[in-house]
């Protein structure tokens, strides 16, 4: 099994999550995380889906059969260099004698305490799955409360945008190369 | 009514009638309701599309599918919110799995009271996500005109197939000014037409590197009707044909180019050039678990050129050496012209080896079992009686013997549910048909437990002055059921006998409906009541016909197994003489 992240640009219309959640869940495909949301156009939306597979067939069967939603329009897969990001919120317990060694830990990964209480913390990370993962396993001696996490989010280095770039999934297009 | 300067100001029922009758609606298939009931009445006065009051909504979808089918238009359906979406809901998948052109309009709720479990309300969008092409719901007026014309506009195009739209009863009641755009602005849909010519090159180089090559014809030369496109490719090579259930009739039963249908209950002679060929030229077919058998083993030694309008058809189930994406009818011709005048290879011993399996495991057809009526005998001489007529199937073994016996040698007159299997298709269908081609004869062959599913509509065809044939071939059952029972659960028959030898009692239903009722069980009474029937042109008729219970469909591909354990009857393997290849 291999990962791979798709980045898929559809229109802004009710019902477009619902479709492909509903296709990939329907096709039986292998999501680990999906997420939603606003691009520089309003009428546009982009998500990230990272995807599991076991062959290449099965990755171009996922990105042909999204592409043949209206409401989608355009595909590609993320290069393995590709920006690659994910939110996570963890509330940890935390007396006045650990407090100070977590706010160290998260120091160290560039996060951030954004609620303190008499026994708890609540701290934010950005970064990559590998990035927060080895963060967490930092932390978890200390006592995680409560742990929230975004889907991966991710863009391609360089200036070119989706737009722009050609994409090797492009409709129609990929069977015939 | 509207003009494009000054935009008039309709209701949203005027508007989708307007925009009905702009895209060349003819006729509509439905039942009037609550949520649907302001779109009834500019209906009821439009001059240019008429309305047909079907008895059961299923009834509608499957007409509207019948009528795509013959017509190559899209049909269209109607129907209310709640249960009256969800009754289009199994036409709607048939329509899908078929690929048939079909745009289905529902009402919904007043859009205030959608999402909160209002009186008939059901998420129809919701509902049929996974078996239409494409869906709206529409819940302001002024979006009617635009959501119409592009549902039309995706149901005809590409890959043909059903669209929904959902409109919520204050979008049909309330007014807005009537603009009708000028295009159809859908950035996501494209659909590849044209085939790259380079592809074509390289199936064309494939071709005239084969020992063993076989045209794999499906639907979707139907849906193109390329007809003449694929009996000049395949005259030019002399290259051997078959054509699965969707393509029956795409190119003729009588040519000796043609090994018959492939699959499940293919003939020995198209299994066998599936199973030997060393290159398959796929086109518009999919490569469906019923052509195949268990994939891993089918068609084992072959490369695949695979043609097809949709991308994602092309190595879902198996691999392409060589992909075209576009309409297949275009694909034939530039292969033609790529292959006129050019040196193939002499495919005469692969053509004589089929040519002799098709020989050798032609069909016998005895008039009678045990002096009772022979299924197949019924069909065969039905169609032999009717030889230019539409043949709309049911779902079953009537199915079988109907694609295997009947007179396929005319693209786009055979109709059946293929992808789907929906027995009941048969009646509504056929009436569909015969609205798009009122001066053809159109039979049904149906069986008994699938006419029992939607005969209501032979009312609807009563009253609308649409005289469809409907032979039911009665043996009483579930057939094929009933032969899975015979042969993979101990001839335990549970559930399957239908007891259908006088109840009902089926010339006496169809005369309640205002059909004419008639009945054969002898082999002589056949030729007799087909004679009659056919004679028959003021009103419908429903033929019964007493077959043998225990027929079978034979050849046979158990399910799960190789298609090279195909048996032609039961425990009996055809032999395959491969020595001579």
């Amino acid at each position: 099994m291999k990962t791979h992240t798709l980045s898929v640009l559809v229109e802004n219309k009710p019902g477009v999550l619902a479709r492909i959640s509903g296709l990939v869940a329907r096709r039986g495909y292998n999501i680990d995380s999906l997420a939603v949301g606003p691009t520089e156009r309003p009428e546009l939306s982009r998500m990230t889906l990272q995807v599991r597979v076991e062959s290449p067939q099965v990755l171009e069967q996922i990105t042909k059969q999204l592409n043949k939603l209206v409401e989608v329009l355009k595909i590609i897969e993320l290069e393995d260099a590709a920006v690659r990001r994910e939110l996570v919120l963890i509330k940890l317990k935390a007396d006045p004698a650990t407090r100070s060694q977590i706010i160290e830990i998260v120091q160290l990964f560039r996060g951030k305490t954004v609620d303190v209480h008499n026994d708890s913390l609540v701290i934010e990370a950005t970064g990559s799955p590998d990035k927060l993962a080895a963060l967490l396993e930092m932390l978890r001696p200390y006592g995680v409360r409560e742990l929230v996490q975004s889907g991966l989010v991710a863009l391609g280095r360089g200036s070119k945008s989706l737009t722009e770039r050609s994409s090797k999934t492009d409709r129609g297009r990929s069977a015939t190369r | 009514m509207a003009d494009d300067q000054t935009p008039t100001v309709l209701t949203g029922a005027e508007a989708l009638v307007e925009s009905l009758e702009r895209v060349g609606v003819e006729v509509v298939f439905g039942i009037p309701g609550g949520a649907i009931l302001p779109a009834y009445d500019p209906l009821g006065q439009s001059e240019l599309v008429r309305h047909i009051l079907v008895r059961h909504e299923q009834g509608a979808a499957h007409a509207a599918e019948g009528y795509a089918m013959v017509t190559g238009r899209v049909g269209v359906c109607m129907a209310t919110s709640g249960p009256g979406a969800t009754n289009l809901v199994t036409g709607i998948a048939d329509a899908f799995l078929d690929s048939v052109p079909m745009v289905a309009i529902t009402g919904q709720v007043a859009s205030a009271a959608i999402g909160t479990d209002a009186f008939q309300e059901a998420d129809i969008r919701g509902i049929t996500f996974p078996v239409t092409k494409h869906s709206f719901l529409i819940t302001r007026t002024e979006d009617i005109p635009a959501a119409i014309k592009a549902a039309f506009h995706i149901a005809g195009t590409g890959r043909p197939g059903p669209v929904l739209v959902d409109i919520a009863k204050d979008a049909l009641a309330n007014t807005a000014p009537f603009e009708w755009p000028a295009q159809v602005e859908l950035p996501g849909y494209r659909p590849v037409v044209h085939p790259h010519v380079k592809q074509v090159r390289e199936a064309a180089k494939l071709i005239k590197e084969a020992k063993r090559p076989v045209f794999y014809v499906g639907g979707g030369v139907v849906k193109a009707e390329g007809y003449e496109a694929l009996a000049e490719l395949a005259h030019l090579t002399k290259i051997p044909v078959v054509t699965t259930l969707m393509a029956r009739g795409a190119f003729p039963d009588s040519d000796d180019l043609h090994m018959g249908m492939p699959g499940m209950h293919g003939s020995v002679s198209a299994v066998g050039a599936l199973q030997r060929a060393d290159l398959l030229i796929t086109l518009g077919a999919r490569f469906d678990d019923r052509v195949t058998g268990k994939l891993d083993t089918f068609a084992p030694d072959a490369k695949v050129i695979h043609a097809d309008i949709d991308p994602a058809e092309i190595g879902k189930n198996r691999l392409a050496d060589v992909p075209i994406v576009g309409d297949v009818k275009e694909v034939m011709e530039l292969l033609a012209s790529e292959l006129r005048g050019v040196d193939l290879p002499d495919f005469t011993a692969w053509r004589s080896y089929l040519g002799n399996l098709k020989e050798r495991y032609s069909l016998e057809i005895a008039p009678t079992k045990d002096g009772i009526l022979s299924p197949e005998f019924v069909i065969e001489r039905l169609g032999q009686s009717a030889p230019d007529a539409y043949f709309v199937s049911g779902v079953g073994q009537h199915q079988m013997w109907a694609a295997h016996l009947l007179p396929m040698e005319k693209g786009g007159h055979w109709l059946n549910s293929g992808g789907a299997g929906t027995m009941g298709y048969c009646v509504p269908a056929a009436m569909g048909a015969k609205v798009g081609r009122p001066d053809a004869v159109v039979w049904g062959i149906d069986g008994d437990g699938c006419f029992q599913m939607t005969n209501q509509e032979l009312v609807t065809c009563a009253l609308n002055n649409i005289p469809i044939k409907i032979a039911v071939i009665n043996n009483q059952s579930l057939g094929m059921v009933r032969q899975w029972q015979t042969l993979f659960y101990g001839e335990r028959y549970s559930n399957t006998n239908l007891e259908s030898l006088r109840v009902p009692d089926f010339p006496k239903l169809a005369e309640a409906m205002g059909a004419v009722g008639l009945r054969a069980e002898t082999p002589e009474e056949v030729d007799e009541v087909i004679k009659q029937a056919n004679e028959i042109n003021d009103r419908p008729v429903v033929v019964e016909f007493v077959v043998h219970k225990d027929a079978m469909v034979w050849p046979m591909v158990a399910a799960g197994t190789s298609n090279d354990d195909i048996k032609i009857a039961r425990d009996m393997a055809p032999d395959w003489e491969d020595e001579i290849l």
